[in-house]
């Protein structure tokens, strides 16, 4: 392999100071005593102190919470179904639309999305009545069609790159459909459903768009909280909570890599 | 199958996903003609297949494409006030008489009222400088990523896509104290007695520009770095043994072969920032207007529902099928070049 060469090295560095600099200014002044975000006066914690007594966020925490598990899981089966339709079951009537839908959210930007479904919304209840109102039920749905169209895309990059020949086996030695999926390719794609749950997950914690269309007064996510406190101004509150969630992602990966690790010895 | 888990989020599995991407970003949606399908479970009951084929189907039907054409009806017509804050397209005169009456007054009023031609060129520019922005920044680290170790590659690509994982409004958030006027860059310049008073780094167009690539630049690393990776050592050689310089085989070789991931980084960037509605809400000023935030205002703040609707529309029709066509041609031609 050839030697690093200067300029490399140098790109690196740029490159990562500006991705990491900022976060790490973050965390530092979150033990700032000051509100000020530029002015060290003196080491705190009394911005973690009113973090966890700000009960209107730890709801909005727990909303978030059951929101992402609801809207990652029913992604990861609606859009494993996609990928299976796509990849293993050649033509069927309706194949392009159903290509084209599955992969319009990835391109469409949030704020068309979020008034589509809107609208959407508003009309079926002047029609059947349903959804009565606007919140939780609402906020998973739109993030659940996001985030399907995610899950397809890891998904069926995997079972397109698996050996066919192991399905083929059993199907030859007289097992059903059904049983080849749930025997065969479903232990097979299993890493990459955990991807897509993952990635769901992350995406709907994540979203600020379609949960300021689509939630009702009842139903505040966390980034519609966070993202009203900043329209407002700076609190260092946030810094604090950036903090929690930056320890926390890095603590997963960490375990994570120790894992990975380990299997491959 | 080697190792997977968790972590094929940042390796593995991104890869794959942005191996796809770069070679014709979604272009196996515009390929059922030509792949080769694949029908091992063609003996299964029919009942069965159509199941699993209809649940998404119908999910993506009733949450996609119907409120896709909500938004196309609603944009025809005019604004009232009650609730829903628009009329009704279709009604019924009489007995037996339907009376179809489109408004294009929402349409006109995007290309007379000069508010909107401004937010659409200034969401081209905002978008497309900070695309430049991320290509520079992105191909610098996708090169230095790729001519590192061998054993640093996965880490640095993690180290990549770590912030990624870090909410996206904490991101914005940290360049929101950064930027300030009381923030670090201000303080810290201020002690440093270059500047008397703080400067208004805050609430204008590069703020925003800065914000986009802070927050898209992965989408531009990932990529590039794929086609840089799989980019054969051999060619660069080549290219200075017959006696080219090495800015000359930069260019010519390296950057050249790698167009692929180019156009599909910056199409990655690109869709989101040209749409984008929450940074320039936060790290914009009152003037900095991007469509994705008229969009906005008019729904929310004029609650002028039509309008909104038009907006989406011109937006899908201006920025998002374009790049979708100019997506499916790249991927048409890449493969008769192959």
């Amino acid at each position: 392999m050839r030697k690093m060469s200067y300029s490399g090295t140098v790109s690196l560095i740029i490159g990562y100071a500006f991705l990491y600099l900022p976060i790490l200014f973050l965390i530092i002044f979150s033990f700032n005593e000051s509100r000020l975000p530029g002015v060290w006066v003196g080491f705190s914690t009394k911005w973690y102190h009113l973090l966890f007594d700000n009960e209107e966020l730890l709801a909005a925490v727990l909303t978030s919470f059951q929101i992402a598990s609801m809207s990652a899981t029913s992604a990861m089966i609606l859009g494993t179904l996609a990928a299976v339709s796509m990849v293993r079951f050649g033509f069927f009537r309706g194949r392009t639309l159903f290509s084209g839908m599955i992969s319009a959210p990835l391109v469409m930007p949030e704020v068309i999305t979020g008034l589509a479904l809107l609208l959407m919304c508003v009309t079926f209840e002047r029609l059947i009545g349903w959804p009565s109102e606007r919140g939780m039920m609402t906020v998973t749905i739109a993030h659940t069609t996001l985030a399907m169209a995610y899950v397809y895309l890891i998904v069926q990059a995997r079972l397109q790159d698996f050996d066919r020949s192991l399905e083929e086996a059993a199907q030859d030695l007289g097992a059903k459909p059904i049983v080849v999926f749930f025997k065969i390719t479903l232990p097979l794609i299993a890493p990459s459903l955990l991807a897509g749950w993952l990635l769901a997950f992350a995406l709907s914690l994540d979203d600020v768009v379609l949960a300021s269309f689509l939630s009702g007064p009842g139903a505040t996510t966390l980034p519609i909280l966070i993202f009203s406190s900043l329209r407002l101004g700076i609190t260092p509150e946030i810094n604090a909570l950036a903090a929690i969630v930056v320890g926390i992602v890095s603590i997963g990966v960490t375990i994570a890599g120790f894992v990975m690790v380990r299997k491959k010895r | 199958m080697g190792r997977r888990g968790v972590f094929v989020l940042a390796g593995r599995e991104w890869r794959g996903a942005c191996n796809m991407i770069s070679d014709g970003f979604l272009n196996y949606s515009w390929q059922q003609g030509q792949e080769k399908l694949n029908t091992l479970y063609t003996k299964g009951k029919n009942s069965q297949r159509k199941l699993v084929v209809f649940l998404p189907y119908l999910w993506l039907f009733l949450f996609f494409l119907i409120p896709f054409f909500l938004i196309l009806k609603i944009s025809f017509s005019s604004s009232l006030i009650g609730m829903p804050p628009f009329s009704s397209i279709f009604e019924w005169v009489g007995d037996n008489l339907l009376q179809i009456r489109f408004n294009f007054q929402n349409y006109l009023s995007l290309i007379q009222d000069s508010f909107y031609r401004e937010a659409f060129t200034s969401s081209l520019k905002i978008a497309g400088s900070s695309t430049l922005c991320c290509l520079i920044l992105g191909y610098m680290m996708a090169y230095g990523i790729s001519r590192a170790n061998p054993k640093w590659r996965t880490v640095l690509l993690l180290l990549v896509v770590l912030p990624f994982w870090t909410s996206f409004l904490i991101r914005v958030y940290a360049w929101m104290t950064l930027l300030s006027t009381q923030g670090l860059i201000n303080s810290f310049l201020m002690k440093i007695g270059l500047i008397n008073f703080p400067l208004q780094l805050l609430n204008n167009s590069y703020a925003v520009c800065i914000g986009i690539v802070y927050c898209y630049l992965p989408f531009m690393v990932l990529p590039v770095y794929t086609t840089l990776e799989k980019l054969d050592p051999v060619y660069v050689e080549a290219a200075f043994d017959l006696g080219c310089t090495p800015w000359r085989t930069f260019w010519k070789v390296t950057v050249s072969l790698s167009k692929p991931g180019i156009i599909a980084g910056c199409i990655l960037v690109f869709i989101p920032a040209i749409g984008e509605f929450v940074i320039p809400e936060i790290l914009g000023g009152p003037d900095t207007i991007m469509i994705g935030r008229a969009l906005w205002w008019e729904f929310f703040n004029n609650r002028d529902w039509p309008l909104a609707c038009a907006l989406a529309v011109a937006m899908v029709l201006l920025f998002v099928a374009p790049i979708m066509f100019f997506q499916r041609q790249q991927a048409l031609a890449l493969e008769r070049g192959e």
